[in-house]
């Protein structure tokens, strides 16, 4: 979780991401940031995310962003 | 046939009448039946590209749906004696073999726009290069005439067999609901570009007539008129004087023009997506908003996801994310970050998918150089606004004025000046006279057009200006109401009386108002043509 954390602090510093539960539906994530969270999961998690998986539900929070991680990294 | 024609009007009545007259499980089939006459009226040799689409998306899509069930029928059954390796390994057959099937839909679907879009454009640049290797020969052009709507129903066809490749909802069974799903006739002239899990439950669904609903639809049917037929088709003629004679119209008029066509291309598409909305939601059909009240976007970026909504995230969906987290792009995400360091590396594969997607954007919107220049020009500013993010985030810090009235007003006023400079390229449809009408707009500037009469000359008078000032500001106070919450259901509220009152006043309106050109036709409508 930390390291999820961490890469959405450097996109937006300005964000609690512990606390945000609404990236997609505040319009805080555009799809600039989206594509580079994308690319930092595939080099720090090693997991690839497809574009089917780049909907609100799994990039709305921190946490959801990390459930989604860990069922790639579980299929 | 158009939606601004009495035959439209007539066709409209009857749909109406009988969707609400016939047994409830009959209305799809009834859609679909209305939707081939409609189609038909517009070359019923049209028909078939239609039919087959539909064909190959619920052909291919039945064959993916197969297999995701051959493939979860043989999980459950064999869990427990595969390893993760063992599951990996099936998995990546099984989606082979739906890849397969997804390349030829996507092959035969996006073929035929291809063909019957691109093939004369093709021949032209070829022509060109022969030509400069002064050569003898050229390739005569076929002179495919463009199905109605084709652009449209393609992208929407094609989204749908993407979704159901990607697992988000299983195929349709039936194939006459899915070539109802591909023809629905209000969106087949101008969208909006509907995903299947949003229209299917109100396209095959069952639907009790209900006074408010059908009120409302035709309330905005209404709307859309006012504004397609009072001001887009008031302002044509101003924007046709313009554009038609470049030699003669420079300078100041290229300025004139610029915000003509932007006031008639907004007039024109918004009033085409309010009729096509209120004609669904009289049917008791929703549709997606295709407009966010883009005029006040405050950059580039914002303008675009507020202006043709539906085709945008069509593009976000299908090309810009797959494209952009495709494995060679984060294969070339690491080489950049390798070589440019990470700050610039990581940004390299989103301008590549950015610059690709506003290629292709601007080759759906026409088979012309004018269209590509455009697109890439959109890319262009977004990126350029992408980069200067850190200075702006600088400005903002250093000068608190991002909360201020007048520099909202600016940033309003740049994006509209930005979009409409770029917006250019699609009036005189060619690249290089484009660029130097732009430049006479600042090099042969003054101000004695505007007080000498001659805006009077353009093809429009007094009364005309008069009526394009009236319905404009209607436009803005509307959008501007629209910023806290629903006109129409304002309206709604009001008493009965009064609702009918303002229904009746806008229907004279448009009958008195309305610029009746001769023997209006679809293809009147701007986007029609893309």
């Amino acid at each position: 979780m930390e390291q999820m954390i961490e890469i959405l602090n450097n996109l937006h510093p300005e964000i609690d991401f512990m606390t945000c539960k609404t990236l997609i539906d505040d319009k805080i994530l555009d799809s600039f940031d989206i594509v580079s969270i994308v690319t930092e999961i595939n080099n720090e998690f090693d997991v690839a995310v497809p574009a089917e998986e780049i909907v609100p539900e799994n990039f709305n929070s921190a946490q959801a962003l990390q459930a989604m991680v860990d069922r790639l990294l579980d299929d | 046939m158009s939606f601004v024609s009495s035959g439209f009007i007539l066709f409209l009545s009857v749909l109406f009448i009988l969707y609400y007259a016939v047994p409830k499980k009959a209305q799809w089939l009834l859609l679909l039946i209305f939707s081939c006459v409609f189609y038909a009226f517009a070359g019923i040799q049209f028909l078939s590209y239609v039919v087959l689409a539909a064909f190959t998306a619920w052909f291919t899509t039945g064959r993916m749906h197969k297999v995701q069930l051959e493939q979860s029928e043989y999980l459950k059954i064999h869990k427990s004696e595969m390893s993760r390796d063992d599951k990996k390994v099936y998995k990546t057959r099984m989606k082979k073999r739906q890849r397969l099937w997804l390349i030829i839909a996507l092959i035969a679907t996006i073929g035929m726009l291809a063909v019957v879009k691109y093939t004369d454009f093709m021949i032209a640049n070829i022509n060109t290069v022969l030509s400069a290797f002064k050569s003898q020969t050229s390739i005569s052009f076929l002179n495919i005439a463009l199905p109605l709507g084709m652009s449209f129903y393609t992208f929407q066809t094609v989204g749908y067999i993407i979704d159901v490749y990607r697992g988000k909802h299983p195929p349709e069974k039936n194939y006459l609901k899915t070539l109802l799903f591909v023809s629905f006739f209000p969106q087949m002239i101008q969208g909006p570009i509907s995903r299947f899990s949003d229209l299917a439950p109100d396209l095959f669904g069952k639907h009790q007539f209900a006074a408010d609903q059908f009120a409302m639809g035709v309330q905005r049917i209404l709307w859309g008129f006012f504004k397609k037929m009072v001001i887009a088709d008031r302002v044509l003629a101003a924007v046709n004087t313009i554009f038609q004679e470049p030699s003669a119209y420079r300078g100041t008029y290229v300025l004139v023009g610029m915000v003509f066509y932007a006031l008639q291309l907004y007039a024109d598409f918004t009033g085409g997506i309010d009729i096509t909305i209120g004609i669904a939601q009289s049917l008791g059909i929703g549709l997606k908003e295709n407009f966010e009240r883009p005029f006040f976007a405050k950059n580039t970026a914002e303008y675009w996801r507020r202006w043709h909504i539906t085709m945008g995230t069509w593009f976000r969906d299908y090309i810009f994310y797959p494209l952009s987290v495709s494995q060679p792009m984060l294969k070339l995400s690491t080489g950049a970050r390798r070589r440019l360091g990470t700050a610039l590396g990581k940004r390299v594969p989103v301008y590549l998918a950015t610059i690709i997607v506003w290629f292709t954007t601007g080759l759906w919107h026409g088979a012309s150089w004018n269209f590509v220049v455009w697109g890439l020009l959109n890319g262009l500013v977004i990126i350029i606004s992408q980069e200067f993010t850190p200075f702006y985030d600088w400005f903002h810090k250093k000068f608190a004025v991002s909360e201020r009235l007048w520099f909202r007003m600016f940033q309003v006023f740049r994006t509209f000046f930005l979009m409409s400079s770029i917006r250019l390229l699609d009036c005189y449809r060619d690249v290089g006279l484009t660029f130097k009408q732009y430049v006479s707009m600042f090099t042969e500037f003054g101000l004695q057009v505007f007080i000498d009469g001659s805006l009077l000359k353009l093809g429009l008078n007094t009364a005309d200006y008069l009526i394009l000032l009236i319905g404009t500001f209607m436009l803005i106070s509307v959008s501007m109401i629209q910023r806290s919450g629903s006109v129409r259901e304002n309206i709604a509220r009001k008493p009965l009386l009064l609702r009918y009152a303002m229904f009746a006043l806008l229907f004279v309106v448009i009958i008195i108002f309305g610029a009746y050109g001769i023997g209006y036709d679809a293809n009147q409508f701007i986007y029609n043509q893309f």
